[in-house]
């Protein structure tokens, strides 16, 4: 049957050409707008990045945002999952509430954040009645990074760890109960089960996690925006800022690349890391 | 044992809490207006939380028109993804076509790519052909973000279907187009209903890509961030708390599907 081979490409064909205009093009158009310059192939909007005020300071913001968020987020995941498998009533219930930040948007997350931080907020509010601080405290302004960088890292753990545990406790519910009750059977305790059965049957979820949480806070921004405008600047802000304020598309490609060899990098990275072998799958 | 069962307890208890009360406090930020923003020291009680507050917030100019605006892109781009991503994930659960292979790889890629900041070479393009600062415009690439979910979680959806029962309805004389009418979508279409949810979330959600792509025609999410650095506080609380409710309020509606979903989805 003619008709049949040619079916399953006659679905494709559509969102082959719309991903081709959408993903593909764009994609190589930004390669170009980064790489030229008046005509001719240069790393002049690169310089220009890199020569600028903000950029040291964005790439390092970004980074330890990354290195900070990340591996709070895994843990925290892993303890509700394993709490989830433990509950036995309501256990529906706690997850859809567990989830709600799914549905979060991140400059949702960073006002929700705003209103509990700023200076004449609830947390002032109830550290001024334990008497812990004398009056409204500004913690999201310039003179205070830490306190500002702690507050995005907050925000960012609130919204954003749904999506591991949506993502872990899917790889849970793939791990047969035998093998946890053949441990138990032959003397292994909780913690010996958890470290020598869950997480390495775990890891292909944890792989998928990994990647999509680190590919996603790399492009961290509107968070970060609502709490701290530009006083904490990361590289996607920076991009903006450069397309928006300064009209500059090259500096803002360039902006573009780099993230993007940054995500594919923290990609490889995972998948090298992570590598399951077949036969040790669940 | 005892301890450690309260322990264990007062952990889930606290988790809770620290989900559930931010949103209720901005809830309170957003319902209390001017007036309660700058009220130091705050009460955790909504003691002077009115409807007025919010009804400020709805009349500002150019908050309802964004409102629409995110949910026609949202609209459009639920219908996009579905309509892409249905007969790809189809393709993809019941043939093995040359290619697949290859097929599979650009849609991965796509979700494992910083999407939104190809908006812009976009914007370009967008001028170029009209459809820069149009809602149209916008559902466009917030497809692009929603296509691979819609396309790899149909396809799992498409899979748990028996064949078979495609296959009986060919041997009773249906033909392949009124079997998958008949007998595949009426069992997928929960599924693909709540693909389209998911979808309609992410472009809910999205602020950077809609916030480069757009100068009038603001989604809310677009119009909230370019005022942010000059509107009061209170303005800025009933915005995020509009953004909030009804994305969870669709999260709520697809939970049971979400895990289904991402458990297949991610291998």
């Amino acid at each position: 049957m003619t008709n049949s081979r040619l079916l399953p490409y006659l679905l494709v064909a559509p969102s082959v050409v719309f991903l081709g205009l959408l993903f593909v093009v764009p994609l190589v158009q930004t390669i170009v707008i980064a790489f030229t310059d008046q005509g001719g192939a240069s790393l002049a909007h690169f310089r220009k990045m890199a020569g600028d005020l903000n950029f040291g300071l964005s790439l390092r913001n970004t980074f330890l945002l990354v290195a900070v968020v990340i591996p709070l987020q895994i843990g925290l995941a892993l303890a509700m999952a394993v709490m989830l498998q433990k509950l036995e009533k309501g256990r529906d219930l706690v997850l859809w509430i567990w989830t709600i930040p799914l549905g979060v948007s991140d400059l949702a997350a960073g006002l929700v954040w705003l209103a509990i931080l700023q200076d004449r907020g609830y947390l002032n509010s109830a550290l001024f009645a334990l008497g812990l601080i004398d009056g409204p405290t500004n913690w999201l302004s310039y003179e205070n990074p830490t306190t500002l960088f702690i507050g995005i890292v907050l925000a960012e753990i609130w919204r954003a760890t749904a999506i591991v545990l949506v993502i872990l406790v899917a790889g849970f519910q793939l791990i047969p109960k035998e093998y946890n009750e053949a441990a138990e059977v032959f003397g292994a305790t909780g913690w010996t089960r958890f470290r020598k059965i869950t997480l390495p049957l775990l890891k292909p979820s944890l792989q998928s996690a990994l990647i999509l949480r680190t590919v996603l806070a790399f492009e961290v921004f509107a968070v970060v925006y609502a709490l701290g405008g530009r006083n904490y600047p990361v590289l996607v802000g920076e991009a903006y800022t450069w397309m928006r304020d300064s009209q500059n598309d090259g500096v803002a490609a360039a902006y573009a690349i780099l993230i993007m060899v940054i995500s594919l990098a923290a990609t490889l990275l995972y998948i090298r890391l992570l590598r399951t072998k077949p036969e040790t799958q669940a | 044992m005892n301890a450690r069962r309260l322990l264990y307890i007062t952990g889930v208890v606290a988790l809770i809490a620290w989900i559930i009360v931010p949103i209720y406090l901005i809830a309170l930020g957003a319902f209390s207006g001017r007036a309660g923003v700058f009220r130091w020291p705050k009460s955790l009680w909504p003691g002077d939380a009115t409807f007025a507050a919010m009804q400020v917030f709805l009349q500002v100019e150019g908050v309802w028109k964004a409102a629409l605006n995110s949910v026609i892109v949202a609209g459009l781009c639920m219908l996009f993804s579905v309509l892409l991503g249905a007969p790809a994930g189809y393709a993809l659960a019941r043939f093995s076509f040359r290619g697949q292979t290859a097929y599979r790889l650009l849609i991965v890629l796509t979700r494992a790519f910083p999407l939104a900041i190809l908006a812009l070479p976009l914007t370009v393009n967008f001028i170029r052909v009209g459809l820069y600062d149009t809602t149209l415009g916008v559902a466009l690439v917030h497809t692009a973000l929603a296509f691979p979910f819609a396309a790899l979680v149909s396809s799992s959806l498409f899979m748990g279907i028996p064949r078979e029962l495609e296959e009986a309805a060919w041997v009773f004389g249906c033909s392949r187009f009124q079997a998958f009418m008949k007998v595949v979508l009426p069992l997928a279409l929960p599924g693909l209903a709540a693909t389209a949810i998911f979808a309609f979330v992410i472009s809910w959600n999205e602020v950077f890509a809609a916030a480069v792509l757009t100068v009038r025609e603001r989604t809310l999410t677009a119009y909230l961030l370019t005022v942010l650095s000059e509107s009061p506080l209170h303005f800025r609380f009933a915005g995020g708390f509009l953004l909030i409710v009804p994305s969870v309020l669709f999260i709520f509606a697809v939970r049971k599907y979400l895990f289904a979903m991402w458990g297949i989805s991610n291998r």
